[in-house]
């Protein structure tokens, strides 16, 4: 019984990062229809940031939380940078063009981040020092969930929270409601639409960039090609949900992770991918267009 | 108070404003009829910014409008209703009202003005928290006067705003048109009911293929020969 708790923990960890990083993609194609494959670099770019300022800060004589708080914060905000530029030069100027164009200028992006990290950075893997303390409180559970597992929870947990309210009731929230359910008629109530996008993938990108922290301390290492292999699970997160479906992508990470997670432990880590794809194949078999996605009706 | 002087505007090559010209004065009711695919609502979006003008001038309170983004328009007070009312379908009928007053910060005015449409409209009071989508055409195009109302519009421009009603409800949506008029908005009308449209509005314009081509006090175009048979049915 342990062990299974265990592993739904692990699970639970692993798929609340698959839904931190799922929302940007939703939240994205929820209101300009593209499938952002650059996505999953921002989530690297957020890894890679959050440790260099941890080693900068531990040699300034910085520990622990401070460490975590301060590259978490940092991270997000280069991240933020990188998401609202990639829209600008990237999305953009091809916002009136077929739909192929802007989503082989979003793998042309994801292909130009990694090898620009590759070539910057290092191609090997680097250490992540394990910046979330082992709380005390834990002790009795350690066997079964780790510290970093309950913050890495906690934290999606209060982001997603976070996200909800601001969508539902904020200003820009409910312009980027707006903005998905009719892109002219938001134009048409006075919304800015462009700056609506913007914002959109700052906030995808800041989600991210945090779930690139979490997971680097978690896992212990990082390289450039973090990003692909996250950025497609997330996906497949989103699409499971029901892409552009917000709840959608937080269930969808947590399904993924846990199928992930449960087939690693009774079956084999070889064998995990293959399950979690073919939950895929499942799902959309079963209902094409998501857990929590509506059938779309195409306007006429 | 609007002017548009030689307006061209297209969509790509196809060219479907070839030269337009009106004037609607601060506080009349302006109606532009025309037959399907004559250029009515491209006319609007151009007026609204969504589609750039290619030539021409248009001018409201005497400044140019050419150039500014749609949102810079509605700032300056020209709000649209447009054809097929547009309602976001899974926004509650009162978030639908509060996006209308989006460019808006003065809430005490927001609130009052909320009261105001529900009175006009007293459905929407009780639809309130209903999603947009789930409301009929009539109750819709209700909310989408009154989500423009909202945003405290000078010119007010309406786009078929009796596409797929009842007659009866037509007759009630032209009645409130005329007392938001006379409350001081003023109307630009486009209609292809150009039956009803006519004893509504002040003064009508005719568009044709992307031309005005006739410009008159209603009561002349009513009486007019070649308005009766192309567009009357008399």
């Amino acid at each position: 019984m342990s062990y299974f708790l265990e592993l739904v923990g692990s699970g639970l960890t692993r798929g609340s990062i698959y839904a931190l990083i799922a929302l940007g993609y939703t939240m994205v194609y929820g209101i300009i229809q593209l499938i952002n494959f650059a996505h999953g670099e921002i989530y690297m770019l957020g890894a890679f940031i959050a440790l260099i300022v941890a080693g900068a800060l531990t040699i300034h004589g910085f520990s622990g939380w401070a460490i975590l708080l301060l590259a978490g914060l940092v991270a997000a905000v280069y991240a933020a940078a990188y998401g609202y530029t990639l829209e600008r030069i990237a999305y953009r100027p091809l916002r009136n063009a077929p739909r192929l164009s802007p989503l082989i200028s979003a793998i042309g992006m994801s292909l130009f981040l990694q090898n620009y990290v590759m070539l910057a950075q290092t191609p090997d893997f680097l250490p992540f020092p394990a910046l979330i303390p082992e709380f005390a409180f834990m002790e009795p559970v350690a066997h079964i969930i780790g510290s970093a597992e309950v913050l890495i929870l906690a934290t999606s947990a209060v982001l997603m929270i976070a996200l909800t309210v601001l969508i539902k009731y904020s200003r820009i929230g409910k312009a980027m409601r707006a903005t998905q359910q009719d892109m002219a008629m938001a134009r048409l109530v006075g919304i800015d639409v462009d700056r609506v996008i913007s914002f959109t993938f700052v906030v995808g990108s800041v989600l991210a960039a945090i779930g690139g922290v979490l997971v680097g301390s978690y896992l212990g290492q990082i390289n450039f090609t973090i990003g692909f292999m996250a950025g497609i699970k997330a996906f497949t997160a989103a699409v499971l949900g029901g892409i552009g479906n917000i709840p959608g992508a937080v269930l969808g990470g947590l399904v993924l992770g846990l199928t992930e997670a449960l087939a690693a432990g009774y079956v084999s880590s070889a064998y995990e991918d293959v399950f979690a794809f073919g939950v895929l194949v499942l799902i959309l078999i079963l209902r094409p267009s998501g857990l929590l996605g509506r059938a779309v009706r195409e306007k006429v | 108070m609007l002017e548009l002087r030689r307006a061209q505007a297209g969509y790509g090559r196809i060219q479907a404003l070839r030269e337009v010209s009106l004037e609607v004065g601060a506080g009349e009711i302006v109606t532009l009829i025309g037959a399907n695919g004559a250029g009515k609502s491209t006319t609007l979006m151009t007026i609204c910014g969504v589609v750039p003008a290619q030539a021409g001038e248009i001018l409201f309170e005497g400044e140019s409008l050419r150039g500014l983004s749609p949102d810079a328009i509605v700032a300056r007070g020209i709000v649209q209703v447009p054809e097929g009312r547009r309602i976001f379908p899974q926004m509650s009928v009162l978030e639908n009202l509060e996006l209308g007053a989006y460019l808006r910060r003065d809430s005490a005015g927001i609130r009052r003005d909320l009261e105001h449409v529900m009175e006009l409209f007293p459905i929407l009071a009780e639809r309130r928290h209903q999603p947009g989508g789930t409301l009929s055409g009539g109750e819709q195009q209700m909310l989408a006067i009154s989500r423009a109302l909202m945003a405290r519009p000078k010119l007010l421009l309406l786009d078929e705003p009796s596409l797929g009603l009842a007659p009866l409800v037509i007759r009630q949506i032209f009645a409130i048109i005329r007392r938001i008029n006379a409350e001081g908005t003023t109307v630009f009308l486009v209609e292809q009911n150009a039956n009803q449209a006519l004893r509504l509005a002040h003064r009508g314009y005719v568009l044709e293929n992307g031309r005005v081509v006739l410009a008159d006090t209603t009561e002349k175009l009513l009486g007019n020969e070649e308005v009766k048979s192309a567009y009357l049915g008399i």
